[in-house]
């Protein structure tokens, strides 16, 4: 199968790649997907508590091409946005960007799931409600 | 100056041998003639070639050229083999017996004549990749009219061991067939001392043109017959119809030719090249390798690489042409069940690659292949979430991961 160039760029030259330190309150955490599956993204967010706004992302990911492109296509978009703007990203704004295939839109949903899931880290580091996470 | 993209996966397919070609050439042109047509040059010289092949290749597996049905590849050959044996012989038993690592030609075919109301038992595999002797043994029943057990594993390429397999088919009056796919034109196969009744295999895996295979079929100690399952001409002892493909069928013999003349050193060279690959990417940590090291084709090696996930390996290595037991790709999510049955887990059956090497695979390539791939694993592995927990010592079994 061939792949986009943008899923290619990412793959070849991820963005944001690495750890934000977990014990932070301010850092939100999602792991997703198992490795039975083949894919497994950890997504991280450091949020600017005075302005609601996403300062910092990282991920790592054991996956395919696909998966890796969009995971790192995440931190980019989510770096500078407000926790709200965050959770507005659907997974089919990523398959657009990437042009992925419909094989590969798990892996967009993943990604989803992954920001979802750090934000919801984050809210429950800082008493509020975790949120509902929708199971793919 | 190496040429890119490095070509490393010849269980899949091989590169034609140029001299296959100039063998076949004549048949693709001036000697177009139908090898059925027994009333003018035109047949004879067809006839002819096709004459001299069976013979080049009765001569790589210890045959009568008499024995050797022509079909159009392995796939064919199988399901002749199996359903022709099932049609034929379903007098005296509906009971035929393989094994879960086969070849999907064969595990399919079986389960069509379980829809015919044959039975089938699937013998396991041990994590080496072999049945189980004993277990082949308690398997055997008196309507057991079949054994069908691979000689070389495609993913793998762990070799079974045949000779006791046929020996036990045959104390129980069974047949024994083999799918000889990798094997023959690898290493030495002797349709007699190997005890083998039908085997099938093709051109295209040992350097000839896709679309020709064969069917070897016993026909002493004992008269084996298989049912046609291609209704026409009567061609090949009326065992398969069909007008013989000439071209496909002489590269095929020049093939086997090639195959019996430089096997030895085909083997010689390429079993120290795989190894060396084989010890160098052995070197990253939490590699493992699948299969057997010691009943092994000479130009094999499938190793899992923990905590990279196998397509994203692919990705990472494209300089070279491999296949990776992850199944990412396909809709099933499923990976390989070659690498399940030998009792790997998913994880680790997602991160593998296999590695097939040819006759026209070189050092150069080898070192080229090691760097790329060692410096593909160091990277993802950089980027693998798996690999930092499995770093810091977390025990990633206890971990409750959300099933997608």
């Amino acid at each position: 199968m061939a792949y986009s160039d943008k899923v290619i760029d990412h793959y070849s030259n991820p963005r944001n790649v690495g750890t934000l330190d977990k014990s932070k309150k301010n850092v939100g955490t999602g792991l997703v997907g198992a490795p039975e599956c083949g894919d497994v993204m950890r997504l991280q967010i450091e949020v600017d508590e005075a302005t609601n706004t996403i300062t910092d992302a990282k991920f790592k990911t054991f996956g395919c091409g696909s998966a890796i492109a969009s995971s790192s296509l995440a931190t980019e978009w989510l770096k500078g946005k407000t926790v709200d703007e965050a959770l507005a990203i659907d997974n089919m704004e990523i398959v657009e960007e990437l042009a992925l295939p419909p094989v590969k839109i798990h892996c967009s949903v993943l990604a989803e799931d992954a920001i979802k899931s750090a934000i919801s880290d984050y809210r429950v580091k800082n008493g509020l409600p975790a949120l509902e996470l929708a199971h793919h | 100056m190496l040429k890119l993209p490095i070509y490393l996966d010849n269980n899949a397919t091989t590169p034609l041998d140029p001299r296959v070609l100039e063998a076949m050439m004549p048949y693709l042109t001036d000697v177009f003639g139908n090898a059925a047509s027994r009333n003018h040059p035109f047949g004879w010289a067809a006839e002819e070639g096709v004459d001299y092949a069976r013979e080049q290749i009765a001569k790589l597996i210890a045959c009568d050229p008499k024995e050797i049905i022509f079909t159009s590849g392995a796939t064919e050959s199988d399901n002749l083999g199996i359903k022709g044996v099932f049609e034929m012989y379903s007098q005296k038993g509906n009971h035929v017996i393989t094994c879960t690592t086969e070849h999907k030609a064969v595990l399919d075919t079986c389960k069509h004549i379980e829809k015919l109301g044959g039975r089938v038992t699937y013998l396991p595999v041990n994590e080496q990749g072999l049945i189980s002797l004993e277990e082949l043994e308690a398997a055997m029943t008196p309507e057991t009219i079949l054994v069908a057990i691979m000689f070389g594993n495609n993913e793998t390429g762990t070799i079974q061991p045949i000779r006791e397999i046929s020996k036990i088919a045959h104390s129980h009056g069974a047949l024994f067939m083999t799918d000889g796919t990798q094997a023959v034109g690898k290493i030495p196969v002797d349709v007699n001392a190997d005890g083998i009744d039908i085997m099938a295999f093709t051109a295209h895996k040992m350097y000839g043109p896709k679309g020709v295979g064969a069917l070897y079929v016993r026909r002493k100690n004992p008269r084996v017959k298989v049912t046609a399952q291609m209704d026409g001409g009567g061609h090949e002892r009326g065992m398969r119809s069909g007008t013989l493909n000439v071209p496909g069928i002489v590269g095929l013999g020049k093939a086997c030719e090639l195959a019996r003349l430089e096997m030895d050193a085909d083997t010689a060279r390429l079993s120290v090249m795989r190894d060396r690959l084989q010890k160098e990417l052995m070197t990253l940590e939490e590699s493992y390798v699948n299969g057997s090291v010691e009943h092994r084709l000479p130009h094999v090696t499938n190793i899992s690489f923990k905590y990279v996930e196998g397509e994203g390996l692919m990705m990472g290595v494209k300089d070279l042409a491999v296949s990776s037991g992850s199944a990412c790709t396909s809709a099933s999510l499923e990976p390989s069940y070659v690498l399940k049955a030998l009792g790997l887990s998913d994880d680790l059956a997602h991160s593998s690659l296999r590695f097939g090497l040819s006759r026209f695979t070189t050092d150069e390539q080898i070192d080229y292949a090691i760097g790329h791939v060692k410096e593909a694993v160091t990277k993802l592995r950089e980027m693998s979430p798996l690999w930092e927990m499995f770093q810091e010592g977390i025990d990633l079994s206890k971990i409750e991961w959300a099933e997608h």
